[in-house]
């Protein structure tokens, strides 16, 4: 909603100037988006009258004036405006005079012709854009007047944020209302008088649809001049509301709906056929609309008939065959008031919002109806003559809404603030607000006027109350009340400690969109249980994903064309498995590429491999502490986006906990990565138990370490070694560590050494070789039995 | 001379005799200790004197030889010199140790300006960094996590939270639907109806996570994240609501900041405002007012949807989006960068 202070003004005393206006209402909940000058100013323009207007002698185009400026001298000025004529008054830019976009003007010499001043358009004034030719002043404007003043131009439009329950604020007189008690200054109300009808005519409006539309107020007026120009100072006051000027009837409706709030609608009464019937549109039935859109007009809208179908979409907008034209002279005037739930998303569905559907979805005043028609017949006629018949109202009053009493206990209200307000000062901002209320014992009954219809609950008048009174005026308490200890599980990881732990291991945090592109699904085989949007922002946004890694394999790839070579990159979020039921899962996830460390001096230069990776989902993992159900990871040939013999499933207490493994280079080509990629995806909820950790008897005595090499065949894996070696140790055995692996030289082909080291230790002696000897042997002999291993050494 | 006088005589005679000579051994061995440079040498020296064969040794084994009264005298000074040489060995043993570590350590010195090796320390996405400062803070006021579900319905995205159908207070939430009466949840609110159906009142909780709106411009992103805190119980007014937001916004910006609170509209909240504080524009024009959260005091029909007595309890509830906390601590200027996810953007957080 933009308005002219100027136009408020009219309404409610205020001295405030904008700026400080702009800032009182938006302290009072009407937020102010916007404080703009109405005109860029000028200086040196007055009103000026053309009192003889003659051909260019050198010029076609051109015609010489002389302008009474009010001084008794005339001034000789050439003009290049189709409308110049004498007797005509223009605002007349004076030697001196300097214009909206800081034109100074000079006197001038035009194909030999002096000139001294210039006729200006509106355009060159900053008024709008039209400069088909020179503003034309009112006959009654004062020669010799400033035109800054006369157009009373020091002005400011605000433009209001509206909250969508604030729709009585949508019109002047609403607004004015609220700056009256914001501001505790008098409001002014225009008295609106009834129109006496000068001819009979009515045209008969049938309420079908009483709860859609329970009041139509109409009116007939013949033999108005289609012709007449709109007044200088409606064009002036709708163009400082942002509304550009039409012509008369159209510009008459617009100024009365941003005066009193009401929409309302013109008829061509010559191309309306019967009466006016206001039901639900029905299936097939279509109507054209001033736009020249066409649309299908069902039951879900509401629709204005006549005997031939739709002339208009009820408060959305009025058909092209029957709205006015340069011709038309008889009209008919629609006031309505239609229900907001009836006409609510019902524009946004047939991709419209109008000034119309703005204001009605929101609601009207329900009691303006009869009101905006007499504001309108009294301005047409004023503008473009006419015979007013009397004003019909169809009504079904049951259904429209009457002011309820709303209760308000000044002890509520309190409690509810923590602010002391007293009686008195309730009692005040609810009078200010037009509200009748009557008060006993702390407790008010309390009826809004009925452009409030928002007021329904105590609290809407809580904050009512509150909202007069100033927010900033009420208290404020520093946090204070029972302390309570959160209960903190030691038997979770945390989300925030496996963050910092990938922080730790050179992992870069990324936050990816929660929807991905179908495609990129289908590409990585992650395309189903996939969970697609109804209305995608874009093609490539469309369906929710199912697994972190496809975001992050894309932020890689940007990066990795950024001329980052080395990446770390990790996600938590939430992904969606649509099956049966949806599972939203939160993940863990990251990728990896490029060399092992960081380039620096003195580590070496390997590639990044598996192990790496695996090493810090392992040590990820070890947030869950010692006790916690060991993590087998078990080779995965059949995972689509992994290498299908550089993968691993992750298992933990015989749930699947995730993968991690090298991209498949197939996915990679497909994305345009040219690194490999190391990746990982875990289940958060299945990583994060944790067991709260019980000390145990640490021993005294020393402990013995064994080492041994092995030769195995390469199918042999070090899960096998580590059962076999670990079981026929026994439970002396403390720990088992392997400290090297190696093929290729010395090493025969299709094997592969190992060495492994075995510490044992007991809590109760020292251990002698008597002890270990036979424990090393079994070992030796298990795994040469079991895994044809040789044992080297 | 008689014996008795001549042996006194002797005696007196021969003691500086045995004791010059064990003398004389102390200084020589003092001066061989002095010159011995290596531990060699040393060890060699310390045979020489102290070994059983040595020469202080030998000169003990001379001690049976003399007559019973002078025995006493000599064995205490062949004993201190024997002291005495074994503490010059020790010394000098010492010296020698401490000379040999000198040297050792002086051709083992390194570049202590080469930078160090290791993995180098990866960071947290900003809006991360800001939601777990964010969630701290309010942790201090014993307000815990809750969390819900991304795919909503609408009956706790809207309906429980007051939204009409149809309502044009929808149409400020441009939502992503699923065509089967699903959406992505436009907020963190309904946690709220979630928790409360769950937990009652009174309840204190902080609900953080990604929301989503059909709104794609420099200025909109359509997926961000909100922190939605809601506090239920029977003493609870909108003075606490301004206390603990004006607490919040301190700790935050850990600095004062002008702060005011104006009336706004949420359908679940009544009264309800909006927090704006004071803000430099970093164009040296004057600080003016940025909008940071919404709030207000729970709306009646959103307790009464929850099951709680809204005569009873009374509550507050706040919401603030991330990123705009983020970009004004961390003075991002660009809400895209945010997930851009360049790293060289990224890495200036960690």
């Amino acid at each position: 909603m933009r308005f002219s202070v100027q136009w408020l003004k009219q309404w409610v005393e205020v001295e405030l100037d904008a700026a400080e206006l702009a800032e009182r209402l938006t302290n009072a909940g009407l937020e102010v988006a916007a404080v703009t000058p109405v005109a860029a100013p000028f200086t040196g323009v007055v009103v000026g009258e053309i009192t003889e207007c003659s051909p260019h002698p050198d010029a076609d185009k051109l015609t010489v004036c002389r302008i009474d400026a009010g001084d008794g001298e005339l001034l000789q000025v050439v003009c290049g405006a189709p409308n110049a004529r004498a007797g005509l008054k223009v605002p007349l830019a004076r030697v001196g005079a300097v214009l909206a976009d800081e034109l100074e003007i000079g006197a001038a010499e035009l194909r030999g012709v002096a000139s001294a001043g210039m006729a200006c358009s509106a355009r060159e004034l900053g008024l709008s854009d039209d400069h088909s030719g020179l503003l034309e002043l009112p006959a009654d404007a004062p020669v010799g007047a400033d035109l800054m003043d006369y157009l009373q131009l020091a002005d400011h439009a605000i433009d209001l944020d509206l909250t969508p329950n604030r729709a009585d604020c949508l019109g002047i007189r609403g607004l004015a209302q609220d700056v009256a008690a914001i501001c505790a200054a008098a409001y002014t109300p225009l008295e609106i008088e009834a129109v006496l009808p000068v001819i009979d005519d009515r045209f008969e409006v049938v309420l079908e649809a009483p709860r859609d539309c329970p009041r139509y107020a109409g009116r007939v007026i013949r033999n108005i001049d289609p012709g007449a120009p709109t007044p200088l100072w409606m064009v002036e006051a709708l163009r400082r509301c942002g509304v550009r000027s039409i012509s008369a009837t159209v510009d008459a409706t617009n100024y009365v709906m941003l005066e009193l709030g009401q929409p309302m609608h013109v008829f061509d009464l010559d191309t309306l056929e019967g009466r006016i019937t206001v039901r639900r549109g029905r299936p097939g039935e279509r109507l054209t609309l001033l736009d020249e859109k066409e649309v299908a007009v069902d039951e879900e809208l509401l629709a204005i008939c006549d005997e031939s179908g739709p002339v208009a979409v009820a408060g959305i907008m009025g058909g092209l065959a029957t709205g006015v034209t340069g011709k038309t002279t008889n009209v008919f005037l629609e006031s309505a008031w239609f229900n907001p739930a009836t006409i609510s998303g019902r524009a946004r569905a047939l991709g419209l919002h109008t000034d119309a559907s703005h204001r009605f979805e929101r609601g009207v005043d329900p009691s303006a109806q009869a009101e905006a028609v007499e504001r309108i017949t009294a301005l047409l006629l004023e503008i473009t003559g006419g015979e007013p018949g009397p004003l019909v109202v169809a009504e079904e009053a049951r259904h429209v809404p009457q002011p309820q009493a709303v209760s308000l206990r000044l002890s509520r209200l309190n409690r509810v603030l923590g602010s002391e307000l007293r009686s008195a000062e309730v009692g005040r901002i609810l009078a200010s607000l037009g509200m009748r209320a009557s008060e006993a014992d702390g407790r008010w009954d309390v009826i809004a006027p009925p452009r409030r219809f928002d007021i329904a609950i105590e609290e809407d008048l809580i904050e009512e109350v509150a909202r007069i009174h100033g927010y900033d005026a009420l208290p404020a308490t520093p946090p204070a009340g029972e302390l309570r200890l959160r209960p903190i599980s030691e038997r979770r990881v945390g989300v925030v400690q496996a963050r910092e732990a990938l922080c730790a291991a050179g992992y870069q945090e990324v936050v990816n969109y929660s929807f991905v592109d179908r495609k990129l699904l289908a590409q990585l085989g992650m395309d189903h249980d996939v969970l697609p949007l109804a209305n995608p922002i874009s093609a490539d946004m469309d369906v929710m994903r199912t697994a972190l890694l496809p975001g992050l394999l894309q932020t890689l790839a940007q990066n990795l064309r950024r001329q980052q070579e080395r990446l770390r990159l990790f996600e938590t979020g939430r992904v969606f498995h649509q099956r049966d039921a949806l599972q939203e899962i939160d993940r863990v996830a990251g990728v990896a590429c490029g060399r092992a460390w960081p380039e620096q001096w003195g580590t070496g230069k390997r590639a990044l491999d598996f192990y790496d990776l695996k090493g810090d989902v392992e040590s990820l993992l070890d947030l869950r502490g010692l006790d916690a159900a060991p993590a087998g990871f078990e080779a995965a040939d059949d995972v689509a986006w992994l290498h299908p013999g550089q993968a691993a499933r992750v298992v933990i207490d015989g749930h699947p906990a995730g993968w991690v493994g090298a991209v498949h280079p197939g996915v990679l080509q497909a994305l345009d990565i040219r690194a490999e990629v190391l990746a990982f995806e875990l289940d958060f909820e299945v990583i994060a138990k944790r067991e709260v950790p019980i000390a145990k008897e640490i021993s005294r005595f020393p402990s013995v370490r064994r080492d041994l090499a092995f030769l195995l065949p390469d199918g042999v894996s070090y899960d096998q070694v580590r059962e076999c070696a670990t079981k026929s140790a026994g439970a002396l055995l403390e720990k088992m560590i392997i400290f090297d692996v190696f093929s290729g030289q010395n090493v025969e082909k299709g094997y592969k050494s190992i060495a492994i080291g075995l510490i044992f230790q007991d809590v109760s002696c020292t251990l002698t070789d008597e002890v270990v000897d036979p424990l090393v042997a079994r070992v030796i002999q298990e795994m040469e039995a079991r895994l044809n291993a040789q044992h080297r050494g | 001379m008689t014996t008795g006088t001549g042996g006194a005589a002797a005696r007196t005679g021969q003691e500086p005799v045995a004791v010059d000579s064990v003398a004389r051994l102390v200084q020589q061995a003092r001066a061989e200790l002095a010159a011995c440079e290596d531990a060699r040498a040393l060890d060699a020296l310390r045979v020489r004197y102290l070994g059983k064969k040595g020469e202080i040794t030998a000169l003990l084994k001379t001690l049976g030889g003399l007559p019973p009264e002078e025995r006493k005298p000599f064995g205490q000074a062949v004993n201190a010199a024997k002291a005495e040489v074994s503490a010059l060995v020790a010394e000098r043993k010492a010296a020698l140790a401490e000379r040999g570590l000198q040297d050792r350590l002086s051709g083992q010195g390194i570049d202590v300006t080469l930078p160090g090796r290791g993995e180098a320390r990866g960071g947290l996405h900003p809006v991360t960094r800001a939601m777990q400062r964010i969630i701290e803070l309010f942790a201090h006021l014993g307000f815990e996590v809750a969390t819900g579900p991304e795919v909503e319905d609408d009956y706790h995205n809207f309906e429980a939270l007051n939204f009409p159908a149809h309502h044009p207070a929808r149409a400020m939430h441009d939502t992503f639907y699923f065509g089967d009466g699903r959406l992505l949840r436009t907020h963190t609110s309904p946690v709220q109806i979630r928790e409360m159906q769950k937990q009652g009142a009174p309840i204190r909780i902080i609900a953080p996570g990604k929301v989503y709106r059909s709104d794609y411009d420099p200025t909109h992103s359509p997926m961000f994240h909100q922190v939605e805190g809601l506090l239920v119980g029977e003493q609870v007014t909108m003075a606490d609501l301004k206390g603990v937001l004006q607490a919040f916004v301190s700790a935050y910006f850990e600095r004062a900041l002008g702060m005011r609170f104006r009336p706004s509209y949420f359908p679940f909240t009544e009264p309800s405002a909006e927090v704006d504080i004071t803000w430099e524009r970093g164009d040296g024009s004057a600080p003016g007012w940025l909008e940071i959260l919404g709030c207000g005091m729970v709306h009646p029909s959103v307790l009464q949807a929850c099951g709680v007595d809204s005569e009873r309890y009374i509550g507050y509830a706040f919401g603030m989006g991330v990123e705009r906390l983020a970009m004004l601590r961390y003075g991002v200027t660009d809400l895209r960068q945010f997930f851009d996810n360049d790293l060289r953007f990224l890495r200036q957080f960690h």
